[in-house]
């Protein structure tokens, strides 16, 4: 039964090594035996899915804004320009500055130069605090720091694109994610806001990036394989991606006033935080299936399985449990894109509606075909270390 | 019977618990007594040489066991401090709080200090500087550093130590993130999503690298030579603000709850207000727009009019652009009024605690309304004649306080006001 306050999906921007923009990524996912783009030297042993090449100025018009930009920055700009493109917003000044928005984000890259030339000088240095103040104070470039601040993102979105009813950044890999996704919704829900730009990036071709994996030894290293064949391999499990993924939510009579195009409904968004150590992964799936209000009969699940070991078998046995459910896990096309990876999912969850066609499997040794329209699909979210969410994405 | 429903039938939100931690001690007391007496929390920089910095000064906290151990563990035991002195005054099991967590904390890094410690453990191969980083990182047999560089592990802990209830939120809209945690968790209860929230802003992120950083910007203070002088909002020689340390920690409630179990209510959060600035990246748009949409905001959010603000706790950086703008802000929403109002900053005090600013602001602002008295704007010696306030010049003052407005502007542009009263409008 729909009701005016409903919220609904307008617009999708994506990006990834796919490619870019919603019907780019929807006729290649559907393509069967889709092989991923991978970058397997440039970061040995780890593999990465590089972006793809991107022209900058189609979402980001001015060269001054570009420049005060790191990569991750520009590529969440230009993710959120695509998302407002394909909701008819962009431009459009009354619905811009009266515009909500909710962003995950991480942080930027450092300048691995003046990191590399700081750490050799150690070396052969005691006074390395000194050492610190003598190379940052002289090296550093001023404004890198803006473009490396994780709130910076929504700021440049709100310079480029005149997003500026209200500006909020979540941090907490794909915890941060979620949490975006369902406070959006709840805020459209009650009626605190009619419109709002949600999502994230994630730019992995950084060594710090992938540092931040591996001090807990989370990626997969050696040969490159699918998101649910790596127990076992060499490494944590975990291969990453470059990408971003925002999503602009409307009230549902808000956007039939204004006569858009609804992908898709947004039903129940839940989360969850198991203490993990304590061995609370298992019943924390379990509980948020059972709070996202699964429709009876057979089930698309778009995944955002990480790969990394425990959390990626956790949700695999959850999702096995019932054969109703047929399970993609993006990631294998894709890699993780951490706090871009929920709201991915959710967007790949609304093509799916929308186009009434599910995804082959994309990786036919782990997941079974799906037959027939899916009328809601269900997106996860897993976190490789800390925090659960999923949603359910109904037809229109 | 107290009505529990605001002017727009939303529940009224009550303040039921107040923590607080400054580089003028821990806790809502001391911190009150140094604050209304004028002191400065503002001294020279022992954390780290100061060889080559411009800054040597700023109001970190140094007097933790985790002062000296980086961001992220400093950042965690700030938080940890006042969360559980507003739990503990609120009545709440602090084990067991039972709602959710807005935490706006800085963004985290891996520290210089593990850097260093990672790259000089092992020395002997041919490899680049992040290849042996990754190489040695993923050899590492304990989740210490690897926690410091998660985004969600500060919120994570506290979400174990209060017992809070679900994904806890981590924030960040810069300057604004303590009064962004506030209004989350305020409209969290208005949702009816939760009958209590615990909102905490926490800094601990004053290392070398951010000093430099904010210095390279040209946004610090240089006063170094008498500390406690440095930091001078609305002052003609304002040259910056200092860089600082803290937290502030409130706990959140529905009237209804909070009546319903017997709490003392310590204040109410009328109202939330924010606009997002689209002019530049450090730079506030110069008439003033944003700050005041977002001023309007809170006001209309709280169903007060211009008229019914007593005091304006006011963003007052001590930086040049700021303090100008925000004067420009005010009196463009207060008009005439505005050369009578108490505005007065407590950051000339405690110095610039980023994202701990709103929430710790906050906590002064609901004190300010209870104990009937404002702290001062210190360091007042050199008006600035273009900024025309009554800044409660250097000396605490006595005054019946009903309502305050509350200012966070942040780089980013990411501006939020909150609206605060003494009692249920």
């Amino acid at each position: 039964m729909s009701s005016p306050r409903d919220v609904v999906i307008t617009g999708i921007g994506l990006v990834s090594s796919l490619g870019e923009g919603p019907d780019t990524h929807w006729q290649k996912l559907v393509q069967p035996g889709l092989q991923p783009v991978l970058e397997a030297a440039r970061f040995a042993p780890y593999t990465v899915h590089p972006l793809p090449e991107i022209d900058w100025n189609l979402q980001i018009a001015k060269r001054g804004d570009q420049r005060q930009m790191e990569t991750w920055q520009r590529l969440g700009t230009y993710a959120a320009g695509l998302a407002l493109d394909d909701a008819g917003i962009k431009g459009n000044d009354e619905l811009c500055t009266t515009m909500d928005m909710v962003v995950a984000a991480g942080g930027g890259e450092r300048d691995e130069a003046v990191d590399a030339a700081i750490l050799a000088a150690s070396e052969s240095r005691n006074d390395r605090d000194v050492l610190l103040n003598e190379k940052l104070t002289t090296e550093l470039r001023p404004t890198l720091f803006l473009a490396q601040l994780s709130n910076l993102l929504a700021g440049n979105i709100s310079i480029v694109h005149k997003v500026t009813g209200s500006s909020r950044t979540f941090m907490g890999e794909e915890g941060a994610g979620v949490a975006a996704v369902e406070t959006a919704a709840a805020r459209i829900r009650s009626g605190q806001s009619t419109h709002i730009l949600v999502g994230g990036a994630f730019q992995t071709e950084h060594s710090d990036m992938l540092l931040g994996y591996e001090l807990a030894g989370y990626l997969h290293r050696g040969p490159w394989k699918p998101v649910w064949q790596r127990q076992g391999a060499e490494g944590g499990g975990l291969v990453t991606g470059s990408g971003g993924a925002f999503l602009v939510l409307e009230q549902r009579e808000h956007a039939q006033n204004r006569g858009r195009k609804i992908y898709a409904e947004l039903g129940p968004v839940v989360s969850g935080r198991a203490r993990r150590s304590r061995g609370e992964l298992d019943a924390e799936i379990a509980t948020l299936l059972k709070q996202a209000a699964l429709p009876s009969g057979k089930l698309l699940a778009l995944s955002g399985a990480s790969g990394a070991h425990t959390a990626t078998s956790a949700e695999k046995a959850a999702l096995d449990t019932n054969p109703a459910i047929s399970t993609r896990g993006f990631a294998t096309l894709t890699g993780h894109m951490k706090e871009a990876q929920f709201p991915f999912a959710v967007a790949l969850a609304a093509l799916a509606v929308d186009r009434k066609a599910a995804y082959p499997v994309f990786d036919a040794a782990a997941e079974k075909p799906f037959e027939g329209i899916p009328e809601a699909v269900l997106a996860t979210a897993i976190g490789y270390h800390q925090f659960e969410g999923m949603a359910l994405v109904n037809a229109a | 019977m107290a009505n529990l429903r605001d002017h727009m039938g939303r529940p009224i939100v009550a303040v039921t618990g107040i923590g607080v931690v400054t580089s003028l001690g821990v806790g809502k007391t001391d911190n009150w007594a140094a604050l209304t007496s004028g002191k400065s929390g503002i001294h020279p920089i022992t954390r780290f040489p100061i060889d080559q910095l411009n800054t040597r000064i700023s109001g970190m906290v140094d007097f933790l066991p985790s002062s000296s151990k980086g961001a992220s563990p400093l950042t965690y035991e700030l938080a940890e401090l006042a969360g559980i002195e507003a739990v503990a005054e609120s009545g709440i099991d602090s084990s067991d709080f039972g709602g959710p967590l807005f935490l706006a904390s800085p963004p985290v890094e891996l520290d210089w200090a593990d850097r260093f410690s990672l790259y000089n453990s092992d020395k002997n191969t041919d490899e680049t500087a992040a290849e042996r980083l990754l190489r040695v990182a993923r050899g590492l047999k304990e989740l210490d550093i690897f926690e410091t560089t998660q985004f969600g592990s500060i919120a994570d802990r506290l979400a174990d130590r209060l017992g809070t209830r679900g994904l806890p939120i981590t924030l960040s809209t810069a300057c604004a993130s303590g009064a962004t945690a506030i209004q989350l968790g305020v409209e969290a209860i208005r949702r009816g999503e939760c009958d209590r929230a615990l909102s905490i802003g926490a800094d601990g992120s004053a290392t070398a690298e951010a000093l430099i950083r904010f210095s390279l910007l040209s946004a610090l203070s240089t006063h170094n030579d008498i500390p406690e002088k440095a930091s001078k909002p609305f002052s003609r020689d304002r040259d910056g603000f200092v860089l600082a340390e803290g937290s502030g920690a409130l706990v959140l409630e529905s009237l209804e709850a909070a009546l319903a179990r017997g709490a003392t209510v310590l204040g109410i959060l009328g109202g939330c207000g924010e606009k997002a600035d689209d002019f530049h990246r450090t730079r506030s748009k110069p008439d003033a727009s944003p700050a005041i949409a977002a001023v309007r905001a809170a006001l209309a959010d709280a169903g007060l009019s211009e008229d019914e603000i007593d005091y304006v706790n006011a963003h007052g950086t001590s930086t040049p652009e700021n303090d100008k703008m925000e004067h420009l802000a005010l009196s463009t929403v207060f008009g005439d009024r505005i050369g009578s109002m108490p505005v007065s900053s407590n950051k000339s005090m405690i110095g610039h605690t980023l994202s701990a600013a709103g929430a710790v602001e906050a906590a002064f602002s609901l004190m300010t309304m209870r104990e009937s008295v404002i702290p001062p704007t210190i360091n007042y010696d050199n008006p600035d004649p273009a900024i025309v306030l009554d800044v409660v010049p250097n000396k605490k003052r006595n005054a019946e306080i009903g309502t305050v407005l509350s200012n966070s502007f942040g780089f980013g542009g990411q501006n939020t006001c909150l609206v605060m009263a003494r009692e249920p409008v």
